[in-house]
């Protein structure tokens, strides 16, 4: 009962975490920008079939329609009809792996969480930290929307 | 959404058994294409909705329209589309599984044989077995496995997970999901296990004592809902704009269920967004044994103090 309609093995495989808080289509969209910043996700691959995943993490396939719609409008993915899902990335042409600067922001970023590990922080200490510096500077590229304005409409 | 957005409409339902309401004044819109769950105390009136949405059961007044139409007095234009599952699972015991597939196939116009086999073979249930031989697991799967290859536009299941072991609840959920998301089958299904359902419902009725607290698009529930934890603050002290739900508060700490339309603050506290499971439970709490509740929607949503268990609850965040 794994791959739904079989050929292509699907290449990553979603997680959810319950109790992150995130909202469940959110934590899909940031496991594919996650996945495309690392460059194990490419330009031109298939992101697995809405079937596969809501089978996998057994989750509402409207929660996944959505995050690959949500992939869409920042960009980030491109759906083609009766083939699937694929990623785009912005910007670059179809770069492959990290970008120099984001190797360069990798290191940098090593090399703070040794200085937290060495400081005494622990793992909740540093993400709690990470969090905090997220919250105050506002980050470009977000998509806009927030769940509040979408469907409004009770009953 | 297809040509008919609502898949099943109730006004004013209710079920009388003898002196004892089974189900009062419930009302709700259950759009086409949803998962909604079903939750309440035993007894809150859950199967007794599920029977009358799979016109087994009568109303005793209100209506109920199931695809357009009164399952009761227009069967013909309901039944074959709809599929409903006990919580008993009725099964033919001394029946084989291939024989149970017989009849499904001999019953059901729509019948899907391959898929059915499909499934089986997937699960590794021999058809060969007497049903009686099966585990609980392979029985409910067996049962669902029969719903599913009625090609239901509806599912109505009551309980489909209870007394099943971690892996067959997640097998029997998997290939519910794949099913729904292959035939768009809207469907509402009853459980306890609250937190196997936040992600997979995206819809939500509560009942209690008969009658229904909320019901909703799970998103805009959980976008007018927040859960404040912080430190132990008075009751009457509820930030501005919102309604205090229900409370949870120990010595040191405060646990808060507020429903709130906009954005509200409270400045030295936690806001975070609450689980399905929180909701529930923190609107449960709320209903003192014998109160009147009231409708779905309604904004008069009182306060009660919370009986249960204060001081049980310290929160890890």
């Amino acid at each position: 009962m794994d791959t739904g309609n079989g050929s292509s093995e699907a290449l990553i495989r979603f997680r959810l975490d319950s109790r992150s808080g995130v909202p469940a289509y959110r934590q899909l969209v940031d496991q594919v920008r996650h996945a495309v910043a690392l460059g194990v996700l490419r330009t031109g691959d298939r992101l697995p079939s809405v079937r596969e995943v809501v089978t996998q993490i057994t989750i509402n396939p409207n929660t996944v329609h959505r995050a690959y719609r949500e992939l869409e409008v920042a960009g980030l993915a491109e759906g083609r009809p009766g083939l699937g899902t694929f990623v785009v990335e912005r910007g670059k042409g179809g770069g492959h792996g990290p970008s120099e600067q984001q190797g360069a922001l990798l290191a940098e970023l090593r090399s703070w969480v040794a200085k937290a590990g060495s400081a005494g922080l622990d793992i909740e200490g540093v993400q709690a930290l990470f969090a905090a510096s997220l919250d105050e500077v506002a980050m470009p590229g977000e998509t806009g929307e927030t769940p509040h304005d979408e469907k409004r409409g009770r009953q | 959404m297809n040509d008919t957005a609502t898949v099943i409409a109730t006004s004013g339902l209710s079920k009388r058994y003898g002196r004892t309401w089974g189900l009062q004044d419930c009302t709700f819109n259950l759009p086409r294409g949803r998962i909604a769950a079903l939750v309440g105390p035993n007894g809150s009136g859950k199967s007794t909705l599920l029977r009358m949405a799979a016109g087994i059961t009568r109303p005793s007044a209100g209506e109920i329209r199931v695809l357009g139409s009164s399952p009761l007095e227009q069967p013909r234009d309901v039944l074959a589309r709809i599929g409903y599952l006990d919580q008993e699972r009725p099964l033919y015991k001394t029946f084989r599984v291939s024989e149970m597939l017989r009849v499904g196939k001999e019953l059901n116009r729509r019948w899907d044989d391959a898929k059915a086999h499909e499934y089986l073979e997937d699960l590794g249930i021999p058809l060969a077995s007497r049903i009686g031989k099966l585990s609980v697991g392979q029985q409910a799967q067996v049962s669902l496995t029969l719903c599913l290859a009625k090609r239901p536009e509806l599912l109505l299941l009551d309980e489909p997970v209870a007394a099943l072991d971690p892996l067959a609840r997640s097998q029997l959920m998997q290939v519910l999901l794949g099913s729904v998301t292959d035939e768009g089958t809207t469907v509402l299904l009853s459980s306890h296990a609250l937190a196997d359902l936040d992600v997979v419902c995206d819809y939500l009725i509560i009942l209690s004592s008969s009658r229904v607290l909320l019901a909703g698009d799970l998103e805009s529930l959980r976008a007018e809902h927040r859960l404040l934890v912080g430190p132990r603050r008075d009751r009457s002290n509820v930030p501005a704009g919102a309604e205090l739900v229900s409370a949870t508060d120990t010595e040191r700490q405060s646990t808060w269920l507020l429903r709130a339309i906009g954005s509200i603050t409270a400045p030295g506290s936690d806001m975070v967004e609450p689980t399905l499971e929180e909701i529930v439970l923190a609107y449960l709490r709320q209903q003192p044994a014998g109160s009147h509740s009231r409708l779905a929607g309604s904004r008069d949503l009182s306060l009660a103090d919370d009986p249960l268990d204060s001081g049980e609850q310290v929160r890890a965040r």
